[in-house]
């Protein structure tokens, strides 16, 4: 059998960077700190390193825990000494995207203009201006050209638009349970959401934090409905089925159902430990992902310029990223006759089968991440 | 055993490989669908230079192809090649797997619409032992044709005479073909002493006029 390890403890370093970004949308951040983490070695040569982008909820925090903490990265199942994204051969970076909520700059971060929270004075977010943001801490490290940039879902759109942006700087992506760019329907589970937070009374226009307030209430129900469209029916018929908490029916509002306490669990805590502003530009950042758009919507035309390898992964329950959008993702890379894969790993944990362990899953990861050459 | 000793023993093992590899144009684009583990885009890659992609349904395959470092699409060949535009490939192959599908006419119009030319190859059931077997009232088990009747994949088996008949009625030109027998290319009565046909097709007429006989 495989010796696979956990990375050990890790500590998050920061890079400060002074040079303005000027973002998609025309505004400009001064100044601002990137968070991340590195697991395993950059060998002299510089061309083992890794990129791992994080989904809308994730962060700069992939695998290895915290000293005195138990809980580990959220990729820790994959990313490790022995593990698929092999931490003996590669050396892998993690970094909590621009506008996070988890140590790098983002809305609530102190503006250090005014000397007080960004809150909703801060800049919305796109794919490319993170592509951007992650391209400089690459040089900061010497890195000239990613063996790999791998991510899944808004992670997966990040490892695709850094092909399109900088074709020469990676060499292979892999886009787990991603998109081309998010549905009507996507969007819409996006924007109600969204108005959960919006039309919180502690929202206070994104101004919460200068209010001491939280927008508890509309972060929660936000998660909760996410959370939701994250599973599958199926998974949650599995895990929760009908099962009452208390075997009766109570004949109230409370919670009764094993499923409404788990979405109530999720949404406490999600609520206390992510940031309303940067849910809201994170949501926005996937709704507005399109490449294919400054080509009259032809996704060919956008990966004209592309010359990496791919490997495209779509899960078979995945119903908010289905593998309908990576088979579009697949069409545009063989119209273009690049290099690529496709598999359907059949999995019954809907969206979120991108972080579980399957073997089939891990298997295919690891078989094609042991190919690139280093 | 090294990559390259590994591919050499494929190619050993797999007498149809080369005759493949005979016909396709260096650096050429293939697509070969049923790829099985892609031991032939493999070889094709190596030995002609080719751009490859193959197509498998099993995970187990999609596995191994990825393994063989050979770009795989993860598709079920009974649904069409509609995530493949016309025109796109020099070449789609289809080795030893027509005789499994359900719909063999259909399967062959997509080929000769995704690529200039098909290369099709299937085990022959007009084989000798295969006519006898079925004299002493047996359906055939032999080495091309290593299942029983109760658990075989091929619903479509069909003779030499049959495949060539099937592509003058479906308006397909036959360029090429080679009849083997193990690792020994059969010349003289084909249809009898063959157990592995090797064909090369292409459109006799555009898509458009072909019509059912």
């Amino acid at each position: 059998m495989l010796e696979t390890s956990s990375v050990g403890a890790v500590v998050p370093q920061t890079a400060h960077f002074d040079s303005a970004i000027v973002l998609a949308s025309g505004a400009q951040i001064a100044q601002y700190d990137l968070v991340y983490e590195t697991y395993g070695e950059l060998n002299p040569a510089c061309s083992n390193a890794v990129l791992v982008c994080h989904a809308l909820s994730g962060n700069h925090h992939v695998a290895g825990y915290y000293a005195g903490q138990e809980e580990s990265g959220w990729w820790d199942n994959m990313v490790g000494p022995g593990k698929p994204i092999d931490t003996r051969r590669f050396f892998v970076i993690g970094v909590n995207n621009l506008g996070g909520c988890h140590g790098s700059t983002g809305p609530a971060s102190i503006d250090p203009a005014s000397g007080k929270p960004f809150g909703a004075g801060f800049p919305l977010m796109t794919v490319e201006d993170w592509v951007e943001t992650q391209a400089r801490l690459a040089q900061r490290f010497g890195i000239t050209q990613f063996a790999a940039i791998i991510g899944g879902s808004l992670g997966g759109m990040q490892a695709l638009q850094w092909s399109i942006s900088r074709p020469e700087q990676v060499r292979h992506v892999i886009a787990i349970a991603a998109a081309p760019k998010l549905t009507a329907q996507n969007i819409a589970f996006n924007d109600v959401a969204r108005q959960a937070i919006l039309t919180d009374p502690d929202f206070h226009g994104g101004n919460f934090c200068a209010q001491d307030a939280v927008p508890r209430r509309g972060l929660r129900l936000a998660r909760m409905l996410g959370h939701i469209t994250y599973l599958s029916d199926d998974s949650m018929a599995e895990k929760f089925g009908r099962g009452l908490r208390s075997g009766a029916y109570s004949f109230g509002y409370d919670v009764e159902f094993e499923i409404e306490s788990y979405l109530r669990y999720q949404g406490d805590k999600f609520a206390a430990s992510f940031d309303a502003n940067t849910y809201l530009l994170m949501t926005k950042a996937l709704d507005y992902f399109d490449p294919a758009r400054a080509y009259n919507g032809n996704l060919s035309a956008a990966f004209r310029g592309a010359r990496a390898k791919y490997l495209v992964l779509a899960f078979t329950s995945d119903w908010r990223f289905s593998p309908g959008r990576s088979r579009d993702i697949v069409k545009a890379l063989l119209d273009n006759e690049l290099d690529v894969s496709f598999a359907q790993i059949t999995s019954n944990h809907g969206h979120d089968s991108f972080l579980m362990e399957d073997e089939h899953y891990h298997d295919l990861l690891r078989a094609y991440m042991n190919n690139i050459e280093i | 055993m090294t990559r390259e000793d590994d591919n050499f023993a494929t190619s050993a093992s797999r007498p149809d490989f080369a005759a493949i590899a005979g016909w396709v144009k260096p650096g050429a684009k293939v697509l070969d669908l049923g790829c099985g583990d892609g031991s032939l885009l493999r070889y094709l890659n190596k030995t002609r230079k080719t751009r490859g992609y193959g197509v498998e349904i099993s995970d187990e395959n999609i596995l191994a192809c990825t393994k063989n470092d050979v770009n795989v699409l993860q598709n079920d060949l009974e649904t069409g090649l509609s995530g493949f535009e016309s025109n796109s490939f020099d070449y789609v192959i289809l080795s030893q797997t027509l005789q499994a599908m359900r719909h063999s006419e259909r399967i062959m119009n997509e080929m000769l619409r995704v690529g200039r030319e098909a290369i099709v190859t299937f085990p022959n059931f007009g084989y000798w032992r295969h006519r006898l077997e079925l004299l002493n009232g047996r359906m055939p088990v032999s080495g091309a044709l290593p299942y029983q009747w109760f658990d075989t994949p091929n619903i479509h088996l069909c003779t030499i005479a049959d495949f060539e008949k099937f592509c003058r009625d479906y308006g397909m030109r036959i360029l090429e073909r080679v009849i083997m027998n193990s690792s020994d290319i059969i010349r003289v009565l084909p249809n009898w002493r063959g157990t592995l046909a090797v064909y090369r097709v292409e459109r006799e007429t555009s898509l458009r006029d072909i019509k059912a006989p």
